[in-house]
């Protein structure tokens, strides 16, 4: 398998430049990483144009990003790159746990079958950009993507946003409604608005390499604790596609990072790790991590998104998971808002539910670095204790923390839910993401619930309740699952009444459950739609 | 459940503390500090309620500057 081609993408001196008017956005979206075009597409697929500007013109350089959580994958199958990541990624969800050589603990992340994704694929970033970027190919009227323009400034006034915006043909400004600063975790809109980081750096160093090597290992997760090749540090190891391994090592805090990227230096560690098997470097970088938020992410028309708004350290795959549920839960809101259906107090949700996210992401990144790296003395006499408990007392695996991978959020005490008034006693509650579970077409077409829910606002009957069209608001799709009645789904293997009971159920257009009945009033619909979408008067 | 404050070790009481302090001869500090921790661990989980987790932590704090 040949390894990463980088193609950089054209260059095209913008209309501004070429004696053509302008257009104004509706949205700017300044980055082309994974979240901004992400969230190009996600607007593009509610009809709303970008202009997506970045200042450079390849995609990531170095893996970055792997781990791609079953959450993630959903919104990446709702925007259309599901199924590609899914073939090309390598597919696992079982983490294993050594201390010296020893296995002391193991973790299935997904149990339970009946899902159309799986717990984690790995796929490197430079792939995931790379489909995107084909992917708003798809929507040549509604996004614009300009590479080699780099951001200079942005301003606001009560009329719309703008940036100043530099090319290799000269400098111009573009105008727009809203603009969403993707610009990563060094974001420099960020600091031009001078908002305060606030959080924790963490001294310790970590040697992060990508090697191409033909080797067996399973595709698993590997984390070990003082291993014998790596002696009183920490060592993780991750499969990607095309043979590429991602090995991490705890270096300590004193580690020299020029000094340890050196290929003469990096070279003999990794050798120790993959037990003589001949390898090839393909990206090697050190890092130290911080776990950081911004106080709010909406700025009036500026709103900070994915990593400038939030960081954390990489072992729970929160950092670019964290920024695709960003993705997810603003750009409909935002759509919303563009086309006037929404009041713009929908916005206020976003920064609710995403600072909620955030710092439920930044607390178990924090409390695994803890665990990893304890100061001496009584923490890292628990943390060991810990450790020797886990070889043979149950209770104690499950208290290793090597890393509490990302799952969905529970926007459980949101503003946009209703609360329940009819008693359901499922694994479905509201606030959560909808769990997936096959489904079968009249036709006999196998499919997913997933794929039948999101976009734009849902409601959902399962169990055999049934919705009556005719007393319905507008603009609201409506999925009979295991009714029997004519255009109805078949619920295959009963997972969707097991999972979600017999009731009638509101799915956000971000395939949250917003609100549920046994029998709903048409009255009840309508009341929880407009506290969901904060329909404008 | 709230943390049980009141005597609870029947007639081992005086045993049981001792046989606590036999458990830690001959060990260093660092091995005391580990055995300790592995005592708090398991008795924890064994407790399992945070509320009277969190009562014992509080109370266990407040004890140094009594």
């Amino acid at each position: 398998m040949a390894r990463y081609q980088y193609e950089p993408f054209d260059y095209v001196t913008p209309p501004e430049l070429t004696g053509q008017a302008g257009t104004r956005a509706p949205v700017i979206i300044v980055g082309a990483g994974p979240i901004g075009l992400g969230a190009a597409v996600d607007l593009a697929t509610h009809g709303i144009a970008s202009v997506v500007v970045d200042d450079n013109n390849v995609v990531s350089v170095g893996s970055r990003a792997i781990c791609w959580a079953k959450r993630s994958l959903e919104i990446f199958d709702r925007l259309g790159i599901g199924d590609r990541m899914l073939e090309k990624g390598v597919t696992w969800k079982l983490g294993r746990v050594f201390r010296g050589d020893q296995e002391v603990y193991n973790f299935d992340l997904l149990p339970d079958d009946g899902h159309k994704f799986p717990a984690f694929i790995n796929l490197q970033q430079y792939y995931v950009e790379q489909y995107l970027v084909e992917r708003c190919a798809d929507f040549p009227d509604l996004i614009d993507l300009r590479f080699k323009n780099r951001v200079q400034s942005v301003g606001q006034d009560e009329t719309g946003v703008w940036a100043d915006i530099e090319t290799p043909d000269g400098s111009y400004r573009l105008d727009g409604d809203f603009l969403l600063a993707c610009d990563g975790a060094n974001s420099r809109l960020r600091r031009q608005f001078g908002l305060d980081f606030g959080g924790r750096y963490f001294e310790e160093r970590f040697l992060i390499a990508d090697v191409e090597m033909q080797a067996d290992f399973p595709s698993e997760r590997w984390f070990w604790f003082t291993p014998t090749f790596h002696p009183g540090q920490s060592a993780l190891l991750h499969k990607q596609p095309d043979n590429i391994y991602r090995i991490d090592l705890q270096l300590g805090p004193d580690a020299d990072p020029e000094e340890e990227k050196k290929p003469e230096n990096v070279i003999p560690r990794i050798e120790k790790v993959v037990g003589g098997r001949p390898f090839k470097l393909d990206w090697v970088s050190v890092y130290s991590f911080n776990c950081r938020r911004i106080d709010r992410f909406v700025h009036d028309r500026v709103i900070f998104i994915g990593d400038s708004a939030h960081v954390v350290s990489p072992f729970g795959a929160r950092g670019g998971n964290g920024g695709m549920h960003d993705v997810d839960n603003l750009c409909w809101k935002l759509a919303y808002i563009i086309n006037g259906t929404s009041d713009a107090s929908l916005l206020d949700s976003y920064d609710a539910e995403r600072v909620h996210g955030a710092d439920e992401n930044i607390r178990n990144s924090s409390w695994t670095s803890r665990f990893m790296s304890p100061e001496p003395g009584i923490e890292m006499a628990f943390r060991n204790a810990v450790l020797s408990l886990a070889v043979d007392t149950p209770f104690a695996r499950r208290m290793v923390n090597a890393g509490r991978l990302s799952v969905p959020c529970q926007l459980d005490s949101s503003e946009l839910n209703s609360h329940d008034s009819d008693e359901f006693d499922v694994a479905m509650q509201t606030g959560m993401v909808c769990l997936d579970a096959p489904v079968r077409h009249t036709d006999g077409r196998d499919d997913w619930l997933m794929r039948q829910i999101g976009g734009g606002f849902c409601l959902l009957a399962t169990g055999g309740a049934t919705i009556d069209p005719a007393t319905l608001p507008d603009g609201i799709t409506v999925i009979e699952i295991g009714s029997g009645r004519d255009g109805s789904l078949e619920d295959t293997e009963g997972l969707v009444a097991a999972r979600y009971g017999r009731g009638v159920h509101l799915i956000r257009p971000d395939q949250h459950l917003a609100a549920r009945w046994a029998a709903p009033t048409p009255g009840d619909i309508t009341s929880a739609l407009a506290r969901c979408a904060r329909i404008a008067a | 459940m709230t943390l049980n404050t009141e005597f609870n070790l029947g007639t081992q009481s005086d045993s049981l503390f001792n046989e606590l302090l036999d458990a830690h001869q001959g060990l260093s500090s660092d091995q005391s500090s580990q055995m300790n921790a592995a005592m708090i661990l398991l008795l924890m989980n064994h407790i399992g309620d945070p509320a009277v987790i969190r009562d014992a932590i509080a109370r266990a704090r407040a004890a140094l500057d009594a």
